[in-house]
């Protein structure tokens, strides 16, 4: 049950984001861009497979690995979190840039026809 | 004691961060300071990066046919981060700071001037090349590619305007769409194997079971994707001349190598992980490589030829030599692979003078120069309107001479005709190829002579009404000392390598033939700490 929760969450967040990625407005596309990267995040937290109650930093007198969940998968999310969440900023900024110089929020810069 | 020289190799990474962030905290208006910084750091990183190159030459420090490891917190490979300095990295590495160092002496002859902290991203940019060409895990390989492109973004709006904002918007977005596909690689090929290091990752793809071969390969594939779109394959690559065209010339001539990193990663991937030896994930995507290599080379030869600005054919030309060594691979052969490393630097040197000569010859025609708003009144300074700095240094009176000699060297590089380094590669590719004789190697034969001959009269052709028969009303040429330093400083790369293309051409092979023997990569790394 969880699978499927889980699978239907990324699926769900990958196939809005991809479409608001193909819009043409700036700011449907940076929402693209932020849900495209949470379905990502998610992706790469189940990667480490699905474990509840089962912390990733050893303690003393469990020494059994199956005890514990893969950290690895916790430190790349993180990694990729910080990363996409700056470069998200650094896009809103040129999109800002962007609609101040060409008076357009059109991806093209200018408005279609026009 | 340890070694200075083991640790040399981190040097190239951890030179260009710190000075960076030093110069973070000087003023804007310290601008001389702030040039000197860079060089001299540009400067040190070119003489490590030669000395690392020297190295695995010469087998001095570990190097020759094996790879030096550099152990981060000495902790052993598989757990522990590690750098690995072999042939092909630190050959890339040493083109990086040849590139880096022209484009900067480029840059503060004029262009630094045309926006705040060019200094600071240009070398965070190295930074990321340097790191993402040294590193032996995919998750570091994934940090320093953001990195890179992190300060690629800035860069490409660097000088601002209507066109650089523009492409920069589609650049930014499609980069940030490629590096997600890149984090669904890595995660699904971590899920499978259970490792990221790469070494690791070559004996766990030999060992996969048959079920879980199909989802490496998804995994391998997305991250494929993602390389492919920095490499500009066919139609993955449509942004590239849209941004280098828009981009300022220095920016632009070291962007040149951002493709070649696309293009690394991938030989270093599907060499390392999909080698003869891998069972049945042998030669995994190699077909691919194939076929889109050679569409990007006839596609890159047809821009070529129809574009009617040199910077948007110094775009198309990054994107033939992607789409020729892309080719070559594909098909698999090690003799024609050694050709294709020692092209991939010719190319690039190339590809980048000609982004820097085409700035110099369409100086003042740009309809955006001079045009460019501000969009953050603090953040602005017009490199136009100040007419006391716009003298971009000494005149040379010989300045025809010399640019349209320059721009002949250019042509024939990237044409491949004797007598420059261009020719030596496309011979050793061709011979190489010939020497198989399958059908397809043919094929790659002629779209190899069919894009010499697209670059040739295309370039020319700009190149001849660009310089010798410039229209009345075209503004005079005029090249700084510290432009044409840059220029002579590419051009004497590119001399050097056809002077010595012999010592370089066996360099080249046996960096071939190093890849084709992934155990060894393997035993390097992995055995460095037992």
């Amino acid at each position: 049950m969880m699978e499927l929760v889980l699978a239907l969450a990324i699926g769900v967040l990958a196939a809005s984001g991809v479409w608001l990625l193909l819009r043409p407005r700036t700011f449907q596309v940076i929402m693209g861009l932020s849900l495209l990267s949470y379905s990502v995040n998610v992706f790469i937290f189940a990667m480490g497979r699905l474990r509840s109650g089962a912390p990733p930093v050893l303690r003393a007198g469990v020494e059994d690995p199956a005890a514990y969940a893969d950290p690895v998968p916790q430190a790349l999310v993180l990694t990729a979190i910080v990363i996409s969440f700056a470069l998200t900023a650094l896009f809103l900024v040129v999109i800002l840039a962007s609609r101040g110089i060409t008076g357009s929020d059109h991806v093209d810069g200018r408005e279609p026809g026009a | 004691m340890i070694d200075w020289r083991e640790h040399l190799i981190i040097g190239p990474i951890i030179l260009p961060m710190v000075v960076a962030a030093a110069m973070l905290l000087f003023d804007e208006r310290r601008r001389i300071l702030k040039s000197a910084m860079a060089l001299a750091a540009m400067a040190a990183i070119l003489a490590m990066a030669l000395v690392l190159l020297h190295d695995s030459a010469t087998g001095a420090v570990g190097g020759g046919d094996t790879a030096r490891v550099y152990q981060l917190g000495a902790w052993a490979a598989p757990y522990g981060i590690v750098l690995v300095a072999d042939r092909l990295s630190t050959l890339m590495v040493a083109l990086t700071s040849v590139l880096g160092a022209c484009s900067l002496i480029f840059a503060i002859a004029r262009w630094d001037r045309a926006g705040p902290r060019f200094h600071a991203l240009f070398l965070l940019l190295v930074m990321g090349v340097n790191g993402a060409f040294l590193t032996g895990d995919l998750f570091n390989l994934f940090v320093f590619f953001e990195v890179m492109l992190a300060a690629s973004y800035g860069l490409v709006l660097h000088g601002s305007g209507d066109a650089r904002i523009r492409a920069g918007l589609t650049y930014i977005a499609i980069n940030l769409t490629a590096s997600l596909m890149f984090l669904i690689g890595v995660s699904l090929i971590y899920g499978v194997t259970g490792t990221l290091n790469m070494a690791d990752l070559v004996e766990r793809v030999r060992q996969m079971p048959a079920n879980d071969v199909g989802l490496l390969h998804t995994g391998a594939a997305i991250l494929g994707v993602a390389f492919l779109v920095k490499c500009a394959m066919w139609p993955l690559g449509f942004w590239l001349t849209q941004t280098y065209s828009a981009a300022s010339a220095p920016v632009a001539s070291v962007f040149a190598i951002l493709s070649k990193v696309g293009v690394y990663v991938i030989i270093r991937m599907s060499l390392l992980l999909f080698g003869a030896e891998a069972g049945v994930s042998a030669g995994f995507g190699q077909t691919w490589l194939f076929i889109g290599g050679l569409v990007t080379l006839l596609f890159g030869t047809a821009g070529v030829i129809s574009s009617r600005h040199l910077p948007r054919a110094a775009g198309f030309a990054v994107m033939v030599s992607s789409g020729t060594v892309l080719s070559v691979l594909g098909l698999g052969g090690v003799s024609a692979l050694g050709g294709a490393i020692y092209y991939l630097v010719g190319s690039t040197l190339a590809c980048s003078m000609l982004f820097l000569l085409a700035e110099i010859l369409e100086r003042g025609r740009e309809p955006d120069a001079g045009g460019a708003r501000a969009v953050f009144d603090d953040e602005y300074h017009d490199p136009f309107e100040d007419d006391e700095r716009n003298e971009p240094g000494r005149l040379i009176p010989a300045a025809v001479a010399m640019l349209g000699g320059a721009f002949l060297a250019c042509t024939l590089m990237v044409a491949g005709l004797p007598p420059l380094a261009g020719f030596i590669g496309k011979l050793a590719m061709i011979q190489a190829l010939i020497g198989e004789g399958r059908l397809s190697d043919w094929v790659v034969v002629a779209c190899l002579s069919l894009s010499s001959l697209g670059a040739l009269i295309g370039l020319t052709r700009l190149g001849v009404s660009a310089i010798w028969a410039r229209p009345d009303d075209a503004p005079a040429l005029v090249v700084g000392t510290a432009e044409l330093a840059a220029i002579t400083g590419l051009l004497g790369a590119c001399i050097l390598l056809a002077v010595f293309g012999e010592s370089a051409m066996v360099f080249a092979q046996h960096t071939a033939d190093w890849l084709a023997r992934p155990d060894a990569y393997v035993s390097a790394t992995l055995g460095a700490g037992r």
